[in-house]
């Protein structure tokens, strides 16, 4: 099941760059909620706080409240591979384990954290590869073939299945459609809905018709802020703010 | 078919540029033929002047004592195998490491410093290598060893894969890396089983290029593991290895050593060439379906 996530004053820096200004969030459990706005205006940096990977960049670092259900993402003695591991990530550029079949590229979480039951990693992958709607054209070539060799759509959904064979209660997915033609497109938005029932999901795109079309909530940076946040509907037809209004009107951005 | 844009235009290549193509190409498959001739004719040369003293008692046999006919260099083939054996077993893990530090955590000035340091270690004369190796370890123990010389030719193979083992892992995509940390995998376990598993190929052949490279040395020997006339299996006494072997013979005045000189060096690059192939096909048997 997913859990909700808590956000209070979160500030990120790319070394005296501040990215992130004093970010308050909250995101229900077992919701999609999407991340619109500007190249450059901080949607990326926010996810990738949620998780602690944004301290993996030299020389960047945040601070504030991060909730994730009851863990507190940089509470002291918060273990980040810990966080990473509850939390899962899906990049904006498909990027399989190249020198892996496809069935070591979804066992790959579990097995690196010394998961060694044969039996059930077999389960997990066939349920994690079914799960992201990938199993039926991967299921005879599990061993032989290569996470490099699918087409690009498929690698995406090989991705969502290895992030969800670890089992996190939150998947962030960082323009997760942005390098996929149209039909796989709408293959990953399909998922993405399905997804929800067991997971809560943070979808930054670029693409407005995709927030409106996958996400109940949506927040709308601007320059490191949060502008506004509320119900997707809302959004897009009555947004409360000015900026929000010229960006989802395609006045800018 | 239908008709494509700027169709009229391409079918008239002028003359001049069909001629500036086909130079183009003779002078690069020119320049590697050029590469490969020299390879080619000291290979046949070697196969020539070597093949008729390979038999079976060269290839089973201790050396005669000077001046008498037959004997052979068994004991300098197992020797050499024993010093690359120890070679490998301390260079490669060492200039892995090494590498691994490099790549991962080395973006600061000791980072640099380290670079350096193998860069000019690269570049020491191995008879260098050799003496500090006989100052530092031969006039300790008071005698010559395989053992010695092993690590004369491993400090040789440190750099040599430590840059190879560096430059392949900067080459894994750093979002790969992310892929695995994002799945909670710490950041050892990350750097050993997927970056370093993705940059295989390339440090596979790193290696195999520092192997192939000190296989052939004689000047680090020299001091080190010194040579043997007999059977030797205790890697802490003299040992016998080709290169010494084919040293001393071939500057010898007889004839049936200059032959089996001649023999020797045909042993010594097909071992290396064997030890080669092997690592390659053992290596690449596993790889997958449209592996990158």
């Amino acid at each position: 099941m997913g859990v909700g996530i808590e956000v209070r004053g979160l500030n990120a820096w790319y070394g005296k760059h501040l990215a992130l200004k004093s970010i308050d969030m909250t995101v229900p459990a077992n919701h999609v909620t999407a991340v619109i706005g500007p190249s450059g205006c901080g949607k990326s940096t926010f996810v990738r706080c949620l998780n602690r990977m944004h301290e993996t960049i030299p020389e960047a670092r945040a601070d504030g409240l991060v909730k994730v259900g009851e863990m507190e993402v940089y509470g002291d003695g918060t273990d980040p591979v810990e966080i990473r591991r509850r939390i899962g990530m899906v990049f904006q550029k498909p990027n399989p384990f190249p020198t892996m079949s496809i069935y070591d590229n979804v066992a790959a979480g579990l097995r690196l954290n010394g998961f060694r039951n044969r039996k059930q990693l077999d389960e997990l992958v066939e349920r994690s590869l079914k799960l992201s709607a990938l199993w039926d054209e991967v299921k005879d070539t599990l061993h032989k073939k290569s996470g490099a060799s699918l087409s690009g759509g498929q690698q995406q959904r090989l991705c969502i299945a290895r992030s969800l064979a670890v089992e996190p209660e939150v998947l962030l997915m960082d323009e997760p459609a942005s390098a996929l033609d149209p039909i796989s497109t709408s293959k990953i938005e399909e998922l993405i809905f399905q997804l929800k029932q067991h997971y809560t999901v943070v979808i930054v795109t670029h693409n407005m018709q995709q927030a409106a079309r996958v996400a109940e909530l949506t927040g709308f940076f601007l320059m490191g802020s949060l502008i506004e946040y509320d119900k997707t509907e809302k959004i897009f037809t009555t947004p409360a703010d000015k900026r929000t209004e010229d960006y989802i009107t395609g006045r800018f951005g | 078919m239908p008709k494509q844009p700027g169709d009229a235009s391409t079918q008239q290549v002028s003359l001049w540029r069909r001629f500036m193509n086909q130079a183009a190409n003779v002078f690069a498959v020119s320049a590697a033929v050029l590469v490969i001739v020299p390879l080619v004719v000291i290979f046949i040369y070697l196969v020539w002047k070597g093949v008729g003293s390979l038999n079976w008692a060269f290839l089973t046999q201790t050396p005669k004592p000077p001046g008498e006919l037959g004997g052979g260099m068994a004991n300098a083939m197992v020797g050499s195998a024993v010093i690359l054996a120890l070679a490998s077993a301390v260079g490669i893990p060492m200039g892995i490491g090494c590498g691994i530090y490099l790549a991962e955590y080395g973006r600061d000035r000791f980072g640099d410093l380290v670079r350096f340091t193998a860069d000019v270690l690269n570049g020491v004369p191995s008879i260098v290598i050799g003496i500090a190796v006989y100052s530092l370890i031969v006039l300790r123990q008071k005698h010559f060893s395989a053992f010695s010389g092993g690590i004369a030719l491993a400090i040789m193979m440190i750099p040599t894969v430590a840059r190879a083992t560096e430059e392949m892992l900067l080459m894994v995509p750093n979002n790969v890396r992310e892929a695995a940390l994002g799945l909670g995998i710490p950041k050892w376990r990350t750097t050993l089983s997927i970056s370093l598993r993705t940059a295989s190929a390339g440090v596979i052949t790193g290696c195999m290029l520092a192997f192939a490279r000190v296989a052939g040395e004689t000047a680090p020997l020299l001091f080190t593991a010194f040579g043997n006339q007999y059977w030797n299996m205790n890697p802490n006494q003299p040992t016998a290895a080709l290169p010494l072997q084919i040293y001393t013979y071939a500057l010898s005045p007889y004839d049936d050593w200059h032959r089996q000189a001649w023999a020797g060096a045909l042993i010594l690059i097909v071992m290396i060439v064997a030890a080669v192939a092997a690592v390659r096909i053992a290596t690449t048997r596993g790889a997958l379906k449209g592996a990158s």
